[in-house]
């Protein structure tokens, strides 16, 4: 049973994610952060759902839309910030940017700026943590684009066949950049035949379940049997979780592909607005603190850009360190 | 004093597999056919025998998958020397070389390492034809993040391959077809060769010969050959093309005045082109000849015997290019 502590941490994480996500958003139209930035407002539950199961030792392996699962890694906002900012202080010292966070103190495996590429890692993790004889997991976060990838698809046949402590988690955010994962539209071809990603796990001998991905405590759950599983040695799971991103593909998508309207229809079934209102209705807390934790979040958020704004940017030399863990040649 | 034997150059690396797998539990292989069957070509003979199969991993054909595990396996600890049976098969798993193992230490800001080992065959001359056949390393070398080794005697192959393994970073190790019968002496004992040292094959005064994996053996007795012509040739085998031994080959150079590259990689943007392209910077006022390189040619490798003896480096053409070179100036 999750605490009343726990759930208020949890919300407090999803608070933290669109906080950190929404200013971003702002930020990067100013133009004070560069390059490509992947956003992952609307799909907050689904990484907090998940990584609310994990304990120290676990990892995770994440993807171009990264920032979400960073954060509930417990991944310091003020690192992440400045390394989007592309300054020394950020978490890779501002040499890898939005795609290419990692923080493996934390668990947290990286982003990864290959669609997929993050199931091959997964499984390496995995098979190091039960050779070790360790009870740990690894959580494989990757999108309903990169179920159709060899790599993904290999790494769902050698977790299976090797019995891997893995859980491969789908964020159906319902977009391969302009393709439907599901329904096609008139004008383009389905992305594949199967009825769901979950129903295709299965011909991997693969248990899986569709998970209602806006609402925490479903997905919190699925999560739980699923990581209870790999940490008996029962092997690996999948969990097929339908969310939306309410941003582009990336900052600048123009969007063509989809209306305002389905956008505002699912931010109707909001996460963050739907867990607040169970919260309430448990009894967990009052209006009056979650508001109060929303603020805590946005302020943290802003302390963040402060720091990042504030750090300076890597000396020209650095450029050259980092490439071996011996000096540059 | 360490008992030396001969041994063939896959003893040697089988042995170098032993002796690193009885020191250190955290060394764990896999790759196709690499436990029962010892490895094609016999590498990993016994291995399973000895280690078991949590340690030795037959795994599927499945190269995005297993060598990706490999990166993923490193990231979390282990020292995984993984086996891509043909370098020719590199395509299917590329991403996972070159995007995530190349780069993570780099993208993460230097703060893990990945100490993982690819070992993989590479040449022609044994009518395996285009698909079988590529040495390939000069693709490896372009890519930062890589250590790229290639041996061309038993006494390397055991040395560089047990440095290779403590090596914490990603590196690619290429054996030559041909070279797996080849006999040599071989000390008992474990012993590690430096990474980024050359090592004089032959001493001559007359033209310096850069060779590498079984072009050091070509070249070597294009030298016995010219030597009866009273031309004097100085072999290098860099032995590691990443990190290369520059200082060793200038100053070579400075004493012959010349300079010819043999090289089995595909002659347009390769290896021998960025060595002569290094000299003519750093040793431009003491040449005394055009730099000449002995490359394949851009074909494909062909089957047929024949064709392929046309497009493949060997003694014959190297002693016609020495002549060349030794004739001018």
């Amino acid at each position: 049973m999750l605490t009343h502590d726990k759930m208020i941490n949890m919300y407090y994480t999803m608070c933290l994610i669109r906080a950190f996500e929404d200013r971003v958003h702002e930020l990067f139209a100013q133009g004070k952060i560069p390059g490509f930035v992947h956003l992952y407002a609307g799909e907050e539950a689904v990484a907090v759902g998940v990584i609310a199961n994990l304990k120290r030792g676990d990892f995770i392996t994440s993807t171009h839309r990264g920032h979400g699962h960073c954060i509930a890694m417990g991944v310091d906002v003020r690192g992440m910030m400045a390394e989007l900012f592309g300054r020394r202080t950020g978490t890779c010292k501002g040499k890898g940017g939005s795609m290419h966070i990692a923080d493996f103190e934390k668990g947290m495996l990286g982003a990864n700026g290959i669609v997929g590429a993050g199931g091959p890692l997964a499984i390496g993790a995995a098979l190091a943590l039960k050779y070790k004889g360790t009870d740990n997991v690894v959580v494989c976060f990757a999108g309903d684009g990169a179920q159709n990838q060899g790599a993904v698809l290999e790494s769902l046949n050698l977790a299976a066949v090797w019995k891997l402590p893995v859980i491969f988690v789908v964020e159906d955010n319902q977009y391969a950049i302009s393709l439907r994962s599901l329904t096609p539209s008139a004008l383009q071809p389905r992305v594949s035949t199967a009825k769901s990603v979950a129903e295709r796990a299965i011909g991997f001998g693969i248990p899986s379940i569709t998970v209602d991905g806006q609402d925490v405590l479903a997905v919190y759950e699925a999560a739980k049997a699923a990581v209870e599983r790999a940490r008996r040695g029962e092997g690996p799971s999948l969990l097929d979780c339908k969310t939306y991103r309410y941003y582009g593909h990336f900052e600048g998508d123009p969007m063509v592909y989809r209306s305002r309207e389905e956008i505002e229809e699912w931010r109707k079934r909001d996460p963050i607005l739907i867990f607040k209102d169970k919260l309430m209705r448990m009894g967990v807390a009052t209006e009056e603190l979650l508001n109060q934790i929303r603020t805590k979040a946005v302020s943290e958020v802003e302390e963040a850009v402060k720091f990042a704004e504030e750090s300076p940017f890597p000396e020209p030399s650095e450029a050259y360190t980092d490439v071996f863990t011996d000096p540059y040649y | 004093m360490s008992e030396v034997r001969e041994l063939t150059f896959v003893e040697a690396l089988n042995e170098a597999l032993m002796q690193e797998m009885e020191r250190d539990p955290s060394v764990i292989v896999m790759g196709e056919d690499v436990g029962v069957y010892g490895g094609i070509f016999g590498v990993t003979k016994g291995l399973l025998e000895k280690f078991g199969p949590n340690r030795v991993i037959d795994t599927p054909i499945s190269e995005a998958g297993f060598i990706g595990a490999g990166v993923g396996a490193a990231a979390v600890g282990l020292r995984p020397v993984v086996e891509l049976m043909f370098v020719d098969f590199f395509g299917v798993c590329m991403d996972q070389i070159y995007n995530q193992a190349a780069k993570m230490r780099y993208m993460f800001g230097g703060k893990i390492k990945i100490p993982l080992t690819i070992r993989t065959t590479i040449g022609g001359g044994v009518s395996a034809a285009a698909q079988h056949s590529q040495v390939l390393y000069s693709i490896f070398m372009h890519v930062p993040g890589l250590k790229v080794v290639v041996p061309s005697t038993p006494y390397d192959a055991k040395g560089l391959l047990i440095s290779a393994i403590r090596d914490d970073n990603p590196k690619m190790f290429f054996e030559h077809k041909l070279l797996y019968g080849i006999k040599g002496p071989v000390p008992k004992e474990p012993y590690t060769i430096p990474f980024g040292v050359a090592d004089v094959k032959a001493e001559g005064s007359d033209v310096t010969v850069v060779a590498v994996a079984y072009m050091v053996h070509e070249a070597l007795k294009a030298a016995d050959e010219l030597r009866k012509e009273g031309i004097s040739v100085e072999v290098i085998d860099p032995r590691t093309l990443v990190p290369f031994d520059k200082e060793t080959i200038f100053k070579s150079v400075k004493k012959t005045g010349r300079l010819v590259i043999v090289d089995e990689d595909y002659d347009r943007a390769g290896f021998a082109s960025w060595v002569a392209a290094l000299v003519a910077d750093e040793c431009f006022g003491y040449l005394d000849a055009p730099i000449k390189r002995v490359t394949t040619p851009n074909v494909p490798i062909p089957f047929s015997p024949p064709l392929e003896r046309e497009v493949l480096p060997n003694a014959k053409k190297i002693i016609k290019a020495i002549k060349e070179v030794v004739k001018k100036g």
